[in-house]
């Protein structure tokens, strides 16, 4: 149990900082896709900033995790296809809903429960890529 | 306090969520919060049928606790952290939206005329709902990962394929507001 708590307090940050930066809005998200706010662009360009910093920082000083392994992303895989289509099939539901994942639960925690329509039809939708995944170019 | 109370401008939040996501790295670990929805399905028992699902998801249990934190979250920056005001939106915005059908812009979260329960359960409401968290959730794992993973940790690991992701993030979301939201509002 003991070292879960850390994850919970990452989690209860994020869901504060989500909340207060109103990112968890669906206005917020229609007005980004409308360019009409520097808003949502300033938080994810910060954000891409930030962490850029963070992880050259970390790698020039051999920042270790820790776990005692060196600290580092993983690589994602090489490829086009599944990240041009399934980006623009997350980008059409982005904006439907207004919402991404992380927003949605914490949604959830602002009283909003409605927002569990949504997450039952991403659990689905995440269901049928899997049913699907061999079928699909990649 | 009341620096607190007031929304976040957007310099603060960017880097704190940056420090989020760095913060998991030095746990040894990956924001990532689209990969708990492939572990819900696990749990569900969806590897008894569809090979994707059949992974040891125990060994994602810490991503869950993060996701109930978020909730908590979620609760207490809302009841006990903000003061009740309106987003600060784009005036335009609030004129487009007036046009579409959605008033009181910026006065809650999320807009009643798709969210309120009365609204969730006509049919068209509903619809919207479920076909958009569907493809928020097909379209994350055929990426390979949603905002967290791919706009925050790729972009900031600078891999090529988060940023090809991230631009399907924004041909999808445009292509939805500008094109299909006029002929659905």
């Amino acid at each position: 149990m003991g070292k879960y708590i850390k994850f919970f307090v990452v989690g209860i940050f994020f869901g504060i900082v989500l909340v207060k930066s109103e990112a968890v809005s669906w206005y917020r998200i229609f007005e980004m896709f409308k360019f009409q706010s520097f808003h949502m662009y300033g938080i994810i360009g910060t954000a891409v900033g930030t962490g850029i910093v963070l992880l050259l920082l970390s790698r020039a000083n051999r920042v270790k995790t820790i776990e005692g392994s060196s600290l580092k992303v993983p690589l994602k895989e090489r490829g086009f296809t599944r990240y041009i289509i399934g980006g623009t099939i997350f980008g059409l539901g982005w904006a439907l809903a207004g919402a991404c994942p992380g927003p949605m639960y914490i949604l959830v925690g602002t009283g909003a429960f409605s927002i569990l329509i949504v997450i039952a039809a991403a659990l689905l939708g995440t269901y049928v890529y899997g049913l699907l995944k061999n079928k699909l170019p990649h | 306090m009341e620096y607190i109370l007031q929304p976040w401008p957007w310099y603060v939040s960017g880097p704190l969520i940056a420090l989020v996501m760095f913060v998991l790295l030095y746990f040894g670990r990956t924001f990532g919060m689209s990969s708990n929805l492939r572990t819900l399905c696990a749990i569900g028992g969806a590897g008894k049928r569809v090979e994707f699902f059949k992974f040891d998801w125990k060994n994602q249990r810490w991503n869950l606790v993060v996701v109930f934190g978020a909730i908590i979250g979620g609760f207490i920056a809302h009841h006990f952290l903000s003061n009740p005001i309106n987003i600060d939106l784009n005036q335009t915005t609030i004129e487009d939206l007036k046009t579409l059908g959605f008033e009181n812009a910026g006065q809650s979260l999320l807009p009643p005329e798709l969210f309120s329960w009365d609204n969730v359960l006509n049919l068209k409401s509903l619809s919207i709902l479920i076909i958009g968290g569907f493809l928020v959730g097909f379209g994350t794992r055929y990426a390979g990962g949603c905002t967290s993973g791919h706009a925050i940790t790729g972009l900031s690991s600078l891999q090529i394929p988060s940023l090809i992701a991230v631009v399907g993030f924004f041909l999808g979301g445009l292509i939805m507001i500008h094109l299909i939201y006029p002929i659905l509002f």
